[in-house]
């Protein structure tokens, strides 16, 4: 890839020296070292003055024009733009027959190097300046995370969005034969295992499992999301009306608003504020749904991965080898539960869990949910919707405990704060309100415990605010894990947790018996407790 | 000693693993308690001595951290010696570890990628060290804390020879 001409925003800058072209290779390789694309250089400084835009403009007009403010300004935008041009010159990347190395850093060079045989996901991502551009951020994780919190990862800030095309076709391409899978319910074509033309051309269409419909969008309300846009838009207007020393009370139509707030009659107010508050909150939330999940792709390529697409703004492309599934999850969490959606999840190695990265389906009726973990598991039924076993009655007893408690503790606080005169007494009163609340949520807690163990698969169920089915592969578990405080032995319950490389790394069967927990997992992977049991 | 699980109805149970640690890990832990107790205390006794005011108060917290802290130094490290045991198969690891909240862990051999020891400047000095297993889940390796450092080293060879003779990725 060659350096286009300077781009616009760019000033000709001399490059620094090119750094000696590498250390003798220790393997051999077909591709010679590549560079990242020159049009990061607009892209990134741009980006990064577009999160200091809106301080900067504060900064320049509002508390008065000061040289010095325009100077350091200057001086900011010109580090970037030569941090850019450093980075740029001192970051290459190759891609050997065995290995992916990423070689960077001026001052602290760092130098990666990925066995290629351990990459199990490519994830691409453009937001909107990258997109301007034609590129993309492309991550290729592995299957390890040895140390907790760090993440074996390869990024190449930024490539175009043809090369990362190129390399998410490349890099798990060798996934061949034993990752195909059989024709699914869907009815499959019969393509999959068909040998591909090596010349990575544009991406092949695949087989879609699922894709976004707009009957979907009647869920995102039921999505937190609309709570964090209405968070994110006060704290934005408050920052700006904090900066530019605005008082809200100088805007005419917010002081109309102030006055009616002020004069009308409380439950009139109640009542409008509650209705803009919903209003606000289902507008944004339909807005963030479609940010997120705008033209989602599911799909199945050819060379055995698993393919997402979406994004409306910032566009995700994250691919996953079918090898590195270890089971899906299903997340319903309360109001999306009510309403009849679920959102369904992979689990699987080498995948980073955080970053919604392994979304196989948005918030959607939860019979697609189901669907879609069939569909990429690639068996008929979906284990998730397996008949669970419940959990015994004593656990019942610790789920109403544990939420009853905590809520029991604060009325107690509250109203003996009450009495010293401390606080008012509708703290407490209120406090005492929400114990019926409590006690649904622990019932509701119980009723969603349920564990089954299926031909290949080991699902478990929690959670009320927000209920998750697990199925879990049973050759995917790696280890046991049985905990039991005291309270638990007096009951007979244990927590006994399916141990994975994949996900969480944990799945618990949380309060079964001991007994059954023990039987359990003794059935699930057969052989690795049998030594350490004993029949009474 | 109480014994998980009172089934007795002819259903498999977890029986402990075979080896305690060494009981030297006792005066370990003792060790560490006493640390900690002293950490709480000395706070307490410099604000007593500086601050007037708050002196009937501190006084008795402070006599309060005493006692409980003498329990703590007598109890809890016996119970840890009682929960704390191991045993290696040729095919998994198996721990119990914790005091109030047990916890049993078991990793096949085949599953396991790394084995380490670490040993604390009190431990080096009771000849104790702690045996790591990890494998490659995020839920954490099994420890085994309190091993003489002979049974330690042996068992960390043993694992190393083993695991390494497994090919894969342990995933």
């Amino acid at each position: 890839m060659t350096a286009p001409d300077p781009t616009p925003g760019v000033p000709p800058l001399d490059l620094p020296p090119m750094p000696p072209a590498a250390e003798a290779p220790a393997v051999p390789f077909e591709q010679d070292w590549r560079r990242l694309d020159a049009r990061m250089l607009a892209v990134k400084p741009i980006s990064e003055a577009g999160k200091l835009l809106l301080p900067l403009v504060v900064v320049l007009f509002v508390g008065g024009t000061d040289w010095w403010k325009l100077w350091g300004a200057l001086a900011g935008g010109g580090l970037l733009v030569v941090a850019g041009v450093v980075r740029w010159a001192t970051t290459r990347y190759r891609i050997s027959d065995t290995h992916v190395e990423l070689h960077s850093g001026l001052i602290f060079r760092k130098q990666r190097s990925v066995p290629r045989d351990r990459l199990r996901t490519v994830d691409a991502t453009s937001d909107l300046v990258h997109r301007l551009f034609g590129l993309s951020v492309v991550k290729v994780g592995t299957g390890r995370n040895d140390k907790v919190g760090e993440e074996d990862e390869l990024s190449l800030d930024a490539v175009s969005a043809a090369e990362a095309e190129h390399l998410r076709q490349v890099l798990l391409r060798r996934a061949t034969g034993a990752a195909t899978t059989t024709g699914t319910a869907t009815g499959a074509t019969a393509e999959a295992g068909a040998p591909r033309p090596e010349t990575p051309a544009e991406s092949e269409p695949g087989e879609v499992l699922a894709s976004f419909r707009t009957s979907w969008l009647r869920y995102a309300p039921l999505t937190l999301s609309g709570l964090a846009a209405i968070g994110a838009l006060t704290g934005g207007a408050f920052q700006v009306a904090n900066e530019l020393n605005l008082d809200p009370t100088d805007l005419g139509p917010l002081r109309n608003v102030g006055h009616w707030l002020e004069d009308g009659s409380l439950p009139l107010v109640l009542a409008a504020v509650v209705l803009v508050l919903l209003i606000v909150m289902t507008a944004g939330a339909v807005v963030l749904y479609l940010v997120q999940y705008w033209q989602f792709t599911l799909s199945r390529e050819a060379d055995g991965t698993l393919r997402v697409r979406r994004g409306l703004l910032t566009t995700r492309s994250v691919s996953l080898e079918e090898e590195r599934l270890r089971g899906v999850w299903i997340a319903e969490p309360l109001l999306l539960r009510a309403g009849g959606g679920a959102r369904c999840g992979a689990v699987a190695t080498g995948l980073d869990t955080g970053a919604g990265s392994d979304t196989l389906l948005p918030p959607a009726p939860r019979a697609e949910a189901h669907e879609v973990a069939a569909t990429v598991l690639a068996v008929g039924t979906a284990p998730t919707t397996a008949p669970l076993r419940r959990h015994p009655r004593s656990a019942r007893r610790r789920r109403l405990v544990r939420a009853v408690v905590p809520v029991l503790v604060l009325a107690a606080g509250l109203g003996a704060a009450a009495l010293a005169g401390e606080l008012p007494h509708w703290l407490w009163w209120v406090s005492v309100a929400l114990l019926p609340l409590a006690v649904l949520l622990g019932v509701d807690r119980y009723r969603n415990l349920g564990h089954a163990l299926t031909e290949r698969y080991l699902v478990v169920r929690s959670g009320s605010l927000v209920r998750e089915t697990v199925a879990l592969q049973r050759t995917g578990i790696v280890g046991w894990r049985v905990r039991q405080s005291p309270f638990q032995r007096m009951a007979g319950l244990a927590t006994v947790s399916a141990v994975t490389a994949a996900g969480e790394g944990a799945y618990a069967v949380t309060d079964v018996d001991l007994g059954d927990g023990v039987a359990l997992a003794d059935e699930a992977v057969p052989g690795l407790l049998r030594p350490f049991l004993e029949t009474s | 000693m109480k014994q998980n699980g009172e089934t007795g109805d002819g259903r498999p149970r977890l029986r402990a693993p075979r080896h305690r640690v060494s009981r030297k890990a006792i005066t370990w832990w003792t060790l560490e308690e006493l640390m900690g107790v002293v950490m709480l205390l000395v706070p307490q006794l410099v604000a007593a001595f500086f601050w007037d005011a708050g002196r009937p108060w501190l006084v008795g917290t402070s006599i309060a951290t005493v006692v409980l802290g003498a329990v703590a130094c007598l109890v809890i490290p016996r119970w840890r010696y009682r929960v704390h045991r191991w045993e290696a198969t040729g095919e998994a690891v198996y721990t119990r570890t914790g005091w109030f909240v047990q916890d049993w862990r078991v990793a096949p051999l085949s599953r396991i990628q790394t084995v380490d020891t670490q040993r604390g400047p009190v431990q080096q000095m009771l000849g104790l060290a702690t045996v790591t297993v990890t494998t490659a889940s995020a839920a954490g390796p099994l420890e085994i804390p309190g091993l003489d450092v002979d049974v330690a080293q042996r068992l960390v060879e043993e694992l190393t020879a083993v695991t390494q003779a497994t090919r894969g990725d342990a995933t």
